[in-house]
């Protein structure tokens, strides 16, 4: 093991050059540029802003079963109100769940010790990355607060409405709303350069391209697609500032702009979003169906290069978001094909992780439920997207909860299960305790049984007609009829809300009191379960930096006695 | 879908058809790998001293059970395409000839419907205008002129399966052709501020006769 330690020996000089004069006591918990922490910052954060979102909804949901009534904890919702709710319960959905905790926490934590290195590449840049993205949570928790209220113009934010107060009645809102927004791309832009820079370049001797396990390679190629995607909407972004404070008239008609250049500027990016947050989480479900199945990925190799596939596919479709905005119809039926086309990666992508379970033995504990559920639950969302991108069908079913109810069935799997996945898989070499199996069960099924019947309705009204963003549908005579399943729905939610009250006990009595975990409690191969739980300051001790000999999922080797084979062991 | 609502338009038809193509393919899809996936998970469950296979991916014999339907998701995509865009093609890149124009203009928030009158031609003195309320003769086809006044709107009326965005500054043109009598909804489908949830409007669709008086009614006490 002497030449690990030489090929990393200026890292291990740095890291002990901060561990003595790094910060102390609770400062070490905000000032700290270890990943680890860093990744408990960004995991915190985004589980409070997640509990916020819940929140969000169940106010808006009571709206929706009960108009008019005085909805306990926050009263009678205003339209206002209930626009300000819909459109940052979906903001904060995605910039403020699904990217800290699915990129930025696992990614932060995950990389370095996957890779066998003892930080990121750039701690420092790494902490402002956390700092920048906490600044800009408490501007978009702000801009609720401030006069006017909250911006109303849902989270795509259509200009003119979005551009102009007289027309949103909410400026200074749509303002910090905005600015929120372009500042949390920055967080994401200084992460992502840690991720694909600390995963090229800080590897552990002997670790090649494919013996990197596949959440990191998922977590880094998401990282290309953020930066190679927001590049034109922080432009458009800065436009709708500009638009919206000093009077230029990028996106005003009246003024020689166009309100459908911002449309496709979104997109562009908020296409391949969606396969940004998506791709963190199949990483995470592919490497727990591997490990609880004891089994080699079926084609590690397809994997990636499908889901390269998929990155690069997803730069040409985003038009499908425009069907009938006003873009020219020829234009249509060339994203339809673009759009189908995408899904043959991902339906590989599916097949490689149901393969993957062939021939397996595979033990039900909480992460393999949570990574099966994914993929059980997302192929309903997967599915009912070819609804949307075939243009005949989109006529109708755009903008109606049809939408809605498809992508809560994919962003649900990736946001929530995929955290809860990978939460109570590396629960314990992150806090170094197990967590009770018994209540992360009862969890489980208090989550996805409501989850289920919480969006099974939403399409049946979709396709009924009712449409988005409408806070009341009594004023609709077609569709007042339909009330029973609205309020099925918020029943539903709010059953699953209370559920989540057994995660935060389980989470909280196990940080407490959990058995505390050995190194490797699921006997896993990569190389975070080779230390100890949890990793030390430097995560290995500086002259003992692992060394790998094969790839992440050698289970079940035929030349070995035991059912795994941790990289970091010599033949 | 009928059972979901009605279909009051020449083309509610047809789009409804392509959702019915698209959910057969995708059901069966659907139901498929949900039941592989789960049989293989009651099939692999944990047995002691069972070891699981060690299988790379590589061998041609098991391979296949990703190519295969691999190749047929892509031969279900051609199914889908070729539906869709016939539907497309005959919905929005056609234009039948029309048998009258209506104007329709969004705003904050209310529709403003432009109707010609006796003379059947739009922008003449004998126009009818009304609000929240537009009406057409069944069984005739209508050109419609979509505006908007301030922000985003959409037009769309549900049981015709008609929706398109109206956009400050331009005048987009569709068109459909009422085949049931009835007051039906009118909504409101893009976002456009605090009164978007009471955006809505009623369309009235009657027979020939009534349309006629109710023409010659409005567009006399118009002048």
């Amino acid at each position: 093991m002497a030449d690990a330690s030489v090929t990393t020996v200026e890292g291990a000089v740095e890291h002990h050059a901060h561990e003595h004069h790094g910060p102390q006591g609770i400062l070490k918990y905000i000032w700290s540029t270890d990943h680890k922490i860093i990744a408990m910052q960004y995991l915190f954060t985004g589980l409070f802003m997640g509990l916020v979102g819940g929140l969000m909804a169940y106010v808006f949901r009571m709206q929706l079963a009960f108009p008019g009534i005085s909805v306990p904890g926050f009263g009678v919702v205003s339209p206002h109100e209930y626009n300000a709710l819909v459109t940052n319960h979906g903001s904060i959905m995605i910039f403020w769940v699904a990217m800290p905790v699915l990129i930025a926490a696992f990614g932060n934590f995950l990389i370095p010790l996957m890779v066998g290195a003892d930080d990121m590449v750039f701690p420092k840049i790494n902490r402002l990355s956390y700092q920048v993205f906490f600044v800009s949570a408490v501007l978009i928790l702000a801009s609720l607060f401030v006069e006017g209220g909250g911006f109303g113009g849902a989270w795509t934010a259509y200009p003119p409405l979005s551009a102009q107060g007289d027309y949103n009645l909410s400026s200074l809102g749509a303002t910090l709303w905005l600015i929120a927004v372009a500042l949390e791309f920055i967080a994401f832009l200084l992460g992502g350069i840690n991720f694909i820079t600390t995963m090229m370049n800080s590897r552990a001797p002997g670790m090649k391209a494919y013996d990197i396990p596949l959440v990191c390679w998922m977590i880094v190629i998401a990282s290309i697609l953020f930066m190679l995607s927001v590049g034109p909407l922080i432009a458009g972004a800065i436009m709708l500032l500009f638009d919206q404070t000093i009077g230029t008239g990028f996106f005003d008609p009246a003024r020689g702009g166009d309100p459908i250049l911002w449309q496709h500027l979104f997109w562009f990016f908020g296409h391949p979003e969606v396969y940004v947050v998506l791709l963190p989480a199949l990483g995470i479900t592919i490497d727990i169906v591997a490990t609880f199945s004891r089994k080699k990925v079926f084609g590690y190799k397809i994997m990636l290069y499908t889901v390269v596939a998929t990155g690069v596919l997803s730069f040409f479709v985003w038009a499908h978001h425009q069907f009938i905005a006003g873009i020219d119809p020829r234009m249509a039926n060339v994203f339809m094909v673009t759009t189908l086309l995408i899904s043959v990666p991902i339906a590989e992508l599916c097949f490689v992780v149901i393969a993957t379970l062939y021939g397996g033995s595979i033990t039900l504990n909480t992460p393999m439920l949570w990574a099966l559920a994914f993929m059980a639950e997302f192929l309903l969302g997967g599915v009912t997207g070819i609804f949307l991108g075939a243009t005949g069908a989109d006529i109708y079913l755009h903008d109606t909860y049809f939408v809605l109810a498809h992508f809560h069935y994919t962003f649900f799997p990736i946001a929530i299960i995929g955290t809860f996945a990978a939460l109570t898989y590396w629960f314990p070499k992150m806090f170094g305790r197990m967590m009770n199996d018994t209540l992360g069960k009862i969890h489980f099924w208090g989550t996805i049984i409501p989850f289920n019947f919480i969006f099974i309705p939403l399409f049946v009204l979709g396709l009924g007609g009712q449409h988005r963003r409408i806070y009341d549908f009594q004023n609709f005579p077609e569709l007042a009829a339909m009330q029973p399943f609205r309020v099925f729905a918020t029943m539903s939610l709010i059953v699953m809300l209370l559920f989540q009250l057994v995660f935060f006990y389980n989470f909280i009595q196990s940080l407490r009191k959990g058995p505390k975990a050995e190194r490797n409690p699921w006997k896993a191969n990569t190389l975070e379960w080779t230390t100890e739980s949890p990793p030390p300051h430097g995560n290995w001790p500086p002259d003992q930096l692992p060394r790998v000999y094969r790839g992440p999922y050698e289970y079940a080797h035929p030349d070995r006695e035991e059912d795994y084979w941790p990289q970091n062991l010599p033949a | 879908m009928e059972s979901l609502i009605q279909q009051a338009s020449s083309y509610a038809g047809s789009i409804d058809g392509v959702i019915l193509l698209v959910g057969w393919i995708v059901g069966f899809w659907f139901i498929a790998v949900e039941g592989i996936f789960f049989w293989l998970i009651w099939r692999g469950r944990a047995k002691p001293g069972v070891k699981s296979q060690y299988i790379t991916g590589k061998e041609k014999h098991l391979k296949r059970w990703i190519t295969w339907p691999h190749a047929l998701v892509l031969v279900c995509d051609v199914f889908i395409v070729i539906g869709a865009a016939k539907v497309w093609y005959d919905i929005k890149l056609q234009l039948p000839e029309a048998d009258s124009t209506v104007r329709v203009i969004g705003q904050q928030w209310a529709w403003v419907f432009q109707h010609p009158g006796m003379d059947n031609e739009l922008d003449t003195a004998d126009d009818i205008f009304t609000t929240d309320t537009l009406h057409v003769q069944n069984n005739r086809t209508y050109h419609y002129r979509l505006e908007s006044r301030d922000v985003l709107h959409d037009f769309s009326v549900p049981v015709f399966r008609l929706k398109q965005d109206a956009i400050p500054g331009r005048s987009i043109t569709g068109w459909f052709r009422p085949t049931v009598a009835g007051t039906f909804d009118v909504q409101c489908a893009e976002i456009c501020g605090i009164g978007h949830g009471v955006m809505g409007g009623r369309i009235v669709i009657e027979e020939a006769s009534e349309h006629a008086a109710w023409i010659a009614q409005n567009s006399t006490s118009a002048q």
